[in-house]
């Protein structure tokens, strides 16, 4: 019988939207204090399709995750889900860790993993990067497909539907194992049963740290990263919009009013 | 002469416009640092795209082979790390598309050279390169530096830098002899899946209201229909929407959705994701609503209101209702 063991790597990410962002000291970061921090996104998507995979096959949900104290919930909540194992890569030194560290941090802890997929979101919301998965692909040395809305698989072989421009979408074959990344809209993600929360509270999280995985300081963070953030800043307004004021009542008089002068009603 | 080079993208027998914003840009960069600005073109039977790029570039590389019709991250890989390793540009420039988030990141670890994804600025001092790029949903920029390198690839967001017209002089094609065998190992393009078209193509409505997270529930779309209605407009939405299957994939507006052009378009809790931004800026008219003050649409949009949706909605609604009743 034909079985897959999945890993997914999901990352807790904070909720920014109508969210006042502010700098940090360093000018190189934010003040994560008071932000609401949850699962990724694109991740409850790619999470999602390992667990519709699982059901369908057979087989195991490894969750991982690198992230710092609290990091854990994500893990929790994958678990809670119905993924299998969850391993937490935690290290003070993981700090400050660009797409290719955080690549390499995660390459350390799945490929010792046995798998026939990794899955990941497309992108995270917070750096959006949309490269962590494709990376890891190529340090595992296996293929890849990137931004993905349709999985078919048969035995040893993958089929699967990448998300182009405009609409169109593009169906690629693999050879297993293979990386994938999700795109949003793939499935329906499930939500999380109270049953599920009581079953996760008593799984065991697996916790690996920077020696653990075999690097060393210069491999991750800011000295193993490609890229090094200089300073964080809002975004110049190149055009500043009219902004209507009032009450709801006075606000829509003054833009019928304006349609109205434009020949638009 | 050291190089910049630009990965030409085309799809279904068109060079996409995403080229000639990078080779534009390209061109600033390269005449600022006295570097040469060469298109790589890998194609099959592709002379026609290589004589178009030679309008834009110094010089237009070519790898012609039936397994590059259609883009194969495997094959482009083996391709563009032999012509990296050999050429050493300074920077390799692709999109940050479909494509680029395809290619780029793998192509990178295999060259062992630094890579920076989706920028919007690229800048070479002091012979670092600069990139900035946004966070959160383009709610802060970054500025950041890649490590120091014989040579780098920046993938560029599309729709941010302006395609100039090609010049009068052109540059030189050189033809490359592609590998003895093209990898087409493990993964291979199969087919396109066309979008199946809905039962109105947004594209042509003179007025769209254009919903997205912020509508919270299915149950409230009546709002958004209702002022479609009034206004003789169509509705359409941002990804969330088509995510959560609230709204048929027709309806959405953006980069991997429609580009729509209409007389005013009305953004009701869309927060104004670059996609987003992408299918709707050329909008004559543009009104953004939304709670948040700090949220992107309202960098361009013409008129902003800061407040619920579900307040200004049905005020709105109300209003054109009034409007049109005979009076007396």
């Amino acid at each position: 019988m034909f079985k897959v063991n999945i890993v997914v790597c999901v990352k807790q990410t904070p909720e920014t939207a109508e969210v006042e962002l502010s700098l940090d000291e360093s000018g190189r970061g934010i003040k994560t204090e008071g932000l609401v921090f949850e699962m990724n996104e694109w991740d409850e998507y790619a999470l999602e399709e390992a667990l519709l995979l699982k059901e369908r096959l057979g087989g195991e949900v490894t969750a991982v995750t690198m992230g710092p104290e609290g990091a854990d919930a994500v893990l929790r909540r994958c678990l809670a889900k119905g993924a299998d194992k969850a391993i937490w890569l935690k290290d003070e030194a993981f700090k400050g860790s660009d797409a290719y560290a955080t690549a390499k941090i995660l390459h350390a802890a799945v490929k010792g993993l046995e798998f026939d997929l990794v899955m990941a979101g497309a992108q995270a919301s917070d750096d959006g990067h949309g490269a962590v998965g494709v990376i890891l692909a190529e340090l595992l040395d296996i293929p890849h497909a990137s931004m993905v809305k349709k999985v078919e698989t048969g035995e040893g072989s993958l089929k699967v539907n990448r998300e182009l421009e405009g609409g169109l979408e593009e169906v690629v074959e693999l050879a297993m194992p293979a990386v994938l990344t999700i795109q949003t809209g793939i499935n329906e993600p499930r939500y999380v049963s109270i049953m599920g929360i009581r079953r996760a509270r008593k799984m065991e999280l697996t916790v690996m740290a920077l020696a653990d995985l075999g690097l060393s300081k210069e491999d991750v963070g800011e000295d193993g990263s490609w890229m090094r953030v200089e300073r964080v800043y809002r975004p110049p307004v190149d055009k500043e919009p009219v902004m209507m004021t009032g009450s709801p009542d006075e606000i829509a008089g003054a833009l019928v009013e304006m349609f109205r002068a434009r020949g638009l009603v | 002469m050291a190089e910049l080079l630009v990965l030409a993208e085309h799809r279904m027998g068109e060079l996409r416009e995403v080229t000639f914003e990078m080779l534009s840009k390209g061109r600033s960069i390269a005449e600022g640092n006295g570097l040469d600005l060469t298109a790589v073109l890998l194609g099959n039977g592709a002379d026609g795209f290589a004589d178009e790029l030679s309008g834009y570039a110094d010089r237009v590389l070519v790898m012609d082979h039936p397994d590059y019709a259609d883009f194969n991250a495997e094959a482009y890989q083996q391709a563009l790390s032999r012509i990296i390793s050999e050429r050493k540009p300074r920077v390799t420039l692709l999109g940050h598309t479909s494509f680029g988030v395809d290619l780029a990141p793998a192509l990178a670890v295999e060259l062992g050279i630094p890579l920076a994804t989706d920028c919007i600025d690229i800048n070479i001092e002091e012979g670092k390169v600069l990139v900035t790029r946004q966070i959160y949903g383009g709610k802060l920029n970054v500025e950041a530096s890649l490590r120091e390198a014989d040579s780098h690839i920046v993938t560029v967001r599309p729709a941010t830098f302006e395609a100039e017209e090609p010049r009068l002089e052109k540059g030189e094609i050189v033809k490359l002899k592609p590998p003895a065998t093209v990898a087409v190992e493990h993964k291979r393009f199969v087919e396109y899946v066309e979008p199946t078209p809905g039962e109105v193509d947004i594209a042509e409505a003179d007025v769209l209201v254009s919903i997205g997270r912020g509508i919270k529930d299915e149950k409230n779309l009546p709002l958004i229909q209702e002022l479609a209605g009034a206004l003789k407009g169509e509705v359409g939405c941002s990804r969330p929407i088509v995510d959560k299957n609230w709204l048929p994939k027709d309806r959405q507006v953006g980069s991997s959705g429609k580009t729509v052009k209409p007389k005013l378009y009305i953004a009701a809790g869309i927060s104004g994701s670059f996609q987003h931004v992408m299918g709707m800026k050329g909008a004559e008219l543009i009104v953004a609503i939304n709670k948040d003050p700090k949220a992107p649409i309202f960098r361009i949009a013409d008129y902003g209101v800061v407040d619920d949706i579900f307040k200004i909605l049905p005020a709105l609604t109300q209003k054109i209702q009034e409007l049109k009743k005979p009076t007396g």
